[in-house]
């Protein structure tokens, strides 16, 4: 009798491992199931040298089926995925992760109620089998999204799985919007040189120079412009491939940024006022030379174009606090409405599109600042009060000690 | 509660899940058929709102079973209490639903008669609302399973919220039917998508009214309604 139960046991184990194999579970899972097998083959091992034939063989497969019950739970409590077990229609068991998403009051409750998606009913009483996830919309909050599988555990018990989708869901409507984006941002330009070159195929006379001339410079203008764009978005990828390895150069803020603020004056006619506010005795920041010359460029562009015309603009370079360097740039424009600053440093996001296309903006400038901070391991603070102007203010890590003996070194 | 202690009756408490069980299904079905109906008219997608017309039967079905277990129920093991509370607003509950899906399936019914109404600027007024709607029936649903009425008693206040865009959808309708009577027959149609789902949120109110009288095994004092949308235009 204990014989068959013994027998029993270890065949409920090798059919847990392998249904854990066959359902292509995340490896956790399988390895967790596994184990559970396991233990409950040594316990009937076990049982076979201690007891021998002396126990009914009834009691010792309640008994199994206690323990296994109770170990299965505590291996659904392990994972932090949501996990029901389901016998039925009724749910028997919820890990933790599973009660918070969908409520302390499922368990016992008609599988139905836990979970009140149409198809996922039909899947989860078994009415509807399939091996396709359900993708379920709007369980817990409003927005997450789920995908739903269910596996066999036995005749009536089912193991109901979902995976957090609401991630790789957002991912890919940005993946969307950029290509989206950056195709209509290359085509602006595009569509202005060709209409451009279909018109000087016809204007080819003598009398037509001061016309040819002036289609010309529009054409290169669009082409620059797009020439811009592409940089920016080379830059962009570059600085995303490096982003975790931390810059280790020594860069001495004060005269970079004494340099960037000369470049900015020399290409314009008038120049403008750009002042430098620098602390005595500043310490060196860790960074990347070529990519803090660009950030430092980008603010000061952003701050000459959206500012008062003309300057002024502050560069404040300043140690608030040890360890850190902070750079700030100020202008006194218009300044940004509130609702625009959380999304200033996503890609081809602009307050006034119009005003930014005309000014010769890519839309990518904030969005490489910010990136390159990431990089830098530092912050980017956007402070703005309407009509009082804009303060961009990055806190970058000094360069220690260690990163000049480890330079030394190598 | 049923689900504390347990009855002494097991099958009796099986009872009961099996029926909360079945109104929660029905409710799931509905909540697809409301935002399905919506996003199909927004779309024009005319295969899509045939759909939900065709899976309108399903909740008639359900709501049907419902009816049957309840009589057997009260038949059967004679509920007293939460019990019996329970019971009456499973039924009364599934009744609501019904009505829920018939408005969607009217809604879905509409889809291919609106075809021109891409020019019927107050169309862009009806997403916002359905999201509205269908929070409340979602809260309304989740309140049901969770037996919580505190969240019953936020959902009847949101109803002033679908009172209100319903009012401006019906005055902004008025306005482009005066102003292009071309488009009457589309605009009507809008006006009533949009009565469909204000009464769909006034069920939804129903519904965890239902819920809390189950909970509490009190009812929920009469709301405070907002102007009549007929009265306010005439004046």
């Amino acid at each position: 009798m204990a014989r068959t139960s013994r027998i029993l046991l270890i065949g409920l184990a090798i059919v847990l491992t392998g249904v854990a194999l066959a359902a292509e579970l995340p490896r956790a899972l399988t390895v967790a199931i596994a184990l559970a097998a396991g233990l409950i083959a040594m316990r009937a091992l076990r049982r076979t040298a201690v007891e021998d034939d002396a126990a009914p063989a009834a009691e010792l497969a309640l008994a199994a089926q206690a323990t296994s019950a109770a170990e299965l739970a505590a291996i659904l409590q392990a994972i932090d995925e949501p996990l029901l077990v389901v016998e039925g229609r009724r749910v028997a068991q919820a890990n933790a992760a599973a009660r918070a998403v969908l409520g302390e009051h499922i368990v016992e409750e008609d599988a139905r109620v836990a979970l009140r998606h149409p198809a996922a009913a039909d899947r989860i009483t078994g009415a509807a089998p399939g091996d396709r996830p359900i993708e379920l919309v709007g369980i817990g909050e409003r927005d997450r999204r789920w995908e739903l599988r269910v596996h066999p555990l036995g005749p009536t018990q089912r193991l109901v799985r979902l995976a957090d989708r609401t991630g790789v869901y957002a991912t890919e409507r940005m993946r969307v919007d950029f290509v989206a984006n950056a195709s209509h941002e290359l085509r602006t330009p595009l569509a202005a040189i060709l209409g451009l070159i279909e018109t000087l195929e016809d204007a080819n006379g003598p009398g037509d120079e001061t016309v040819r001339a002036r289609f010309l410079s529009v054409m290169l203008k669009e082409a620059r412009r797009m020439q811009r764009l592409i940089d920016d978005l080379l830059s962009l990828s570059r600085i995303e491939a490096d982003k975790y390895r931390a810059p280790q150069d020594r860069v001495a803020l004060a005269p970079l940024a004494a340099e960037v603020a000369d470049a900015c004056r020399a290409g314009a006619a008038e120049p403008p006022k750009i002042m430098l506010d620098v602390a005595p005795g500043l310490p060196d920041a860790a960074g990347d030379r070529a990519q803090l010359s660009q950030l430092l460029h980008n603010l000061v562009g952003n701050a000459l174009k959206y500012g008062k015309p003309g300057g002024p603009v502050r560069i404040a370079i300043k140690a608030p606090s040890p360890g850190m360097l902070s750079l700030a740039v100020a202008d006194e424009g218009d300044g940004v409405p509130p609702e625009h600053l959380p999304r200033l440093t996503e890609r081809f996001y602009r307050v006034d599109p119009g005003r930014s296309r005309a000014g010769g903006g890519t839309g990518l400038g904030l969005a490489i600042v910010k990136h390159i901070v990431e990089r830098h391991r530092g912050r980017l603070d956007i402070a703005s009060a309407i009509g009082k102007g804009t303060t961009v203010t990055v806190l970058l890590p000094q360069a220690t000690v260690e990163v000049l003996g480890e330079r030394l070194s190598a | 509660m049923a689900n504390s202690y347990g009855h002494t009756v097991k099958a009796f408490d099986e009872d009961l899940t099996q029926l909360r069980g079945l109104v929660a299904e029905m409710g799931g079905r509905a909540e697809n058929a409301i935002s399905g109906s919506i996003e199909a008219l927004v779309r024009r997608d005319l295969e899509g709102a045939a759909g939900i017309v065709q899976e309108d039967r399903r909740i008639d079905e359900i709501n049907a079973e419902i009816e049957r277990h309840v009589v057997r129920l009260i038949a059967l093991r004679a509920p007293l209490a939460d019990d019996l509370r329970e019971v009456l607003a499973a039924l009364k509950i599934g009744g609501l639903i019904e009505r829920m899906g018939d408005y969607a399936k009217n809604i879905a019914k509409r889809v291919p008669l609106i075809a021109e109404a891409a020019n019927v600027e107050p169309l862009s007024i009806l997403p916002p609302m359905a999201s509205v709607v269908s929070n409340m029936v979602h809260d309304a649903l989740d309140a049901f399973a969770a037996r919580d009425p505190v969240t019953a008693q936020q959902v009847c206040e949101t109803d002033r919220t679908v009172d209100d865009f319903y009012d401006s959808m019906f005055r902004a309708l008025l306005t482009h039917m005066m102003e292009n009577p071309t488009t009457i027959t589309s605009a009507t149609h809008l006006l009533f998508v949009a009565k469909n789902l204000e009464r769909i949120g006034d069920h939804a109110t129903n519904v965890a009214e239902m819920v809390y009288f189950a909970a509490t095994g009190e009812q929920l004092g009469e709301r405070p309604r907002g102007a009549d949308a007929l009265a306010a235009t005439q004046r």
